[in-house]
């Protein structure tokens, strides 16, 4: 009985060490396509030939990028991460769900006393500067840097009481690790300083709808018309 | 009997490979409490136990790192998560430059890269306290901090040129058995862009233009932390898709009780 039991913790063991999931992620996106692009860009998941031409189907390199392109996305855009984030609706999202709205984005979290009043104030502010009938080309997006605190339930109420509820507010709880990540995608930087305290770079980022960095702005209370006009401009 | 023993060992021969590969050079390391240079509110913090790489990562295993993943090979690498100078010192996606050594730390990689590759190994990359709490052992005690010797020896680092291409493992290791700490390269850590020195505004960190200033340092009261001030400095000034010819990584992994 006594080997058995090894031998089935021994197997378990194995298989949790050998994966890795962006590695068989690769492996299941193996697609296929006709060489001569008889149907423009097709794809298929399995070998064969081309229905129209009947060549080979050519396997596409399973890289990044490629699928990236698929998407319709730069190198640079944000919507390359591939965290998982909660909303305060509750809703599971990653970042590229945003796709195709300006977005303005803010590092925040609901227990702060000092600066973050002071931030969602000036992204309320930046809000109320844009035009009623442009506001469905936009999202307003507060990332928690305080996960563990700051649920969808605890966003949710932080938002109604903070009159942030409209469509165009998204709060976004991640992991840790996610957040830290995009932390420095936005070069914030954060540190805990008690288990209720954080302090924390104040800085404010504007996305183009493919998720490219267009503008930061520093500080607390600053002058935000460059900000402004950014958004403008990305809006029509 | 014998049979069984077959049966075991045959079994074990199979498992190794993929059981040893987790706490292969590793070591462990038994947490404490300890006053960082930085800390929450430059008090104590707490550090649990972890296993940490004996190790920084080398070319060699990079290599294996990129031909298994190519979307961290040099030519796929994401501008999200890398700059121009990304594995600059690599001739093509798989080869190093005639210069280079296998068995020299891995640099010119980016947070986002040293971060997948601890990932992908199970692993991840050691907090600042973490890394500054094994760091400030010696060959003989686990903190030598206030040893005269132990500040001399790292410092007389910092001065010598290109130690980034020098091999692994040439210095003695320090008590907790881990290699290579202070003497051939700055290494990433997790959570390095927590390092806010005053205030809590990036403009802040930004204007303490005394923290990257040497003189300044010297000046400081507790002198032996001049080298200690000299990593803070240089994390304050890093950006995660920043690669540099001395910085490279290793991993840790939490102990799962």
């Amino acid at each position: 009985m006594k080997p058995l039991k090894s031998i089935i913790i021994l197997v378990l063991l194995t298989l949790t060490f050998s994966s890795c999931n962006s590695n068989k992620n690769n492996q299941e996106t193996v697609l296929f396509q006709c060489p001569m692009h008889c149907e423009s860009d097709k794809t298929y998941t399995d070998a064969g030939n081309c229905p129209i031409c009947k060549m080979d189907l050519q396997s596409l390199e399973p890289s990044t990028s490629k699928i990236e392109n698929t998407i319709g996305i730069s190198e640079e855009s944000i919507f390359n991460l591939t965290s998982d984030w909660n909303t305060e609706e509750g809703e599971q999202i990653q970042l590229r769900d945003l796709k195709g709205k300006t977005l303005v984005m803010v590092m925040i979290y609901t227990s702060c006393k000092a600066a973050c009043p002071r931030l969602v104030a000036d992204m309320r502010n930046i809000e109320a500067k844009i035009p009623d009938d442009k506001m469905d080309q936009l999202n307003f997006a507060l990332i928690s840097i305080d996960p563990e605190t700051d649920t969808p339930e605890r966003l949710k109420a932080f938002a109604i009481e903070n009159y942030m509820d409209e469509p165009q507010w998204t709060f976004l709880q991640g992991t840790e690790s996610g957040v830290r990540e995009f932390a420095n995608v936005l070069a914030v930087k954060y540190k805990q300083i008690s288990p209720i305290d954080f302090s924390h770079s104040n800085i404010i980022s504007v996305f183009n709808p493919q998720g490219e960095l267009m503008h930061q702005q520093e500080g607390l209370g600053v002058d935000n018309n460059e900000t402004i006009e950014t958004i403008l401009q990305l809006i029509h | 009997m014998k049979g069984h023993v077959f049966r075991l060992l045959t079994l074990i021969l199979i498992t190794q490979t993929s059981l040893f590969a987790q706490s292969e050079n590793m070591a462990f390391i038994k947490g404490n409490r300890y006053i960082p240079l930085y800390g929450r509110d430059s008090t104590v913090v707490e550090v649990k136990d972890f296993e940490m790489d004996i190790y920084p990562i080398t070319n060699a295993q990079f290599q294996d790192f990129v031909a298994k993943y190519p979307k961290w090979q040099k030519s796929n690498a994401l501008k999200l998560f890398t700059d121009k100078s990304y594995l600059s010192n690599w001739e093509n996606d798989f080869e190093l430059k005639s210069s280079e050594k296998p068995d020299s730390p891995v640099t010119y990689v980016s947070w986002f890269a040293a971060k997948a590759y601890c990932e992908c190994q199970g692993k991840r990359l050691p907090t600042v306290d973490e890394w500054e709490y094994v760091a400030m052992a010696d060959e003989n005690i686990r903190d030598a901090r206030i040893k005269p010797d132990y500040n001399k020896q790292i410092l007389a680092w910092y001065e010598a040129p290109r130690t980034n291409e020098n091999s692994i493992g040439q210095h003695p290791k320090n008590v907790w058995g881990i290699y290579d700490l202070h003497g051939l390269v700055w290494e990433w850590t997790l959570d390095f862009n927590s390092v806010l020195i005053t205030g809590e505004s990036r403009k802040d960190v930004d204007k303490d233009s005394n923290l990257f200033c040497g003189s300044a340092a010297v000046n400081a009261t507790d002198l032996m932390n001049y080298a200690a001030f000299m990593r803070y400095a240089i994390r304050g000034s890093l950006k995660a898709k920043y690669s540099m010819k001395n910085l490279g990584f290793r991993c840790v992994k939490d102990i799962n009780k």
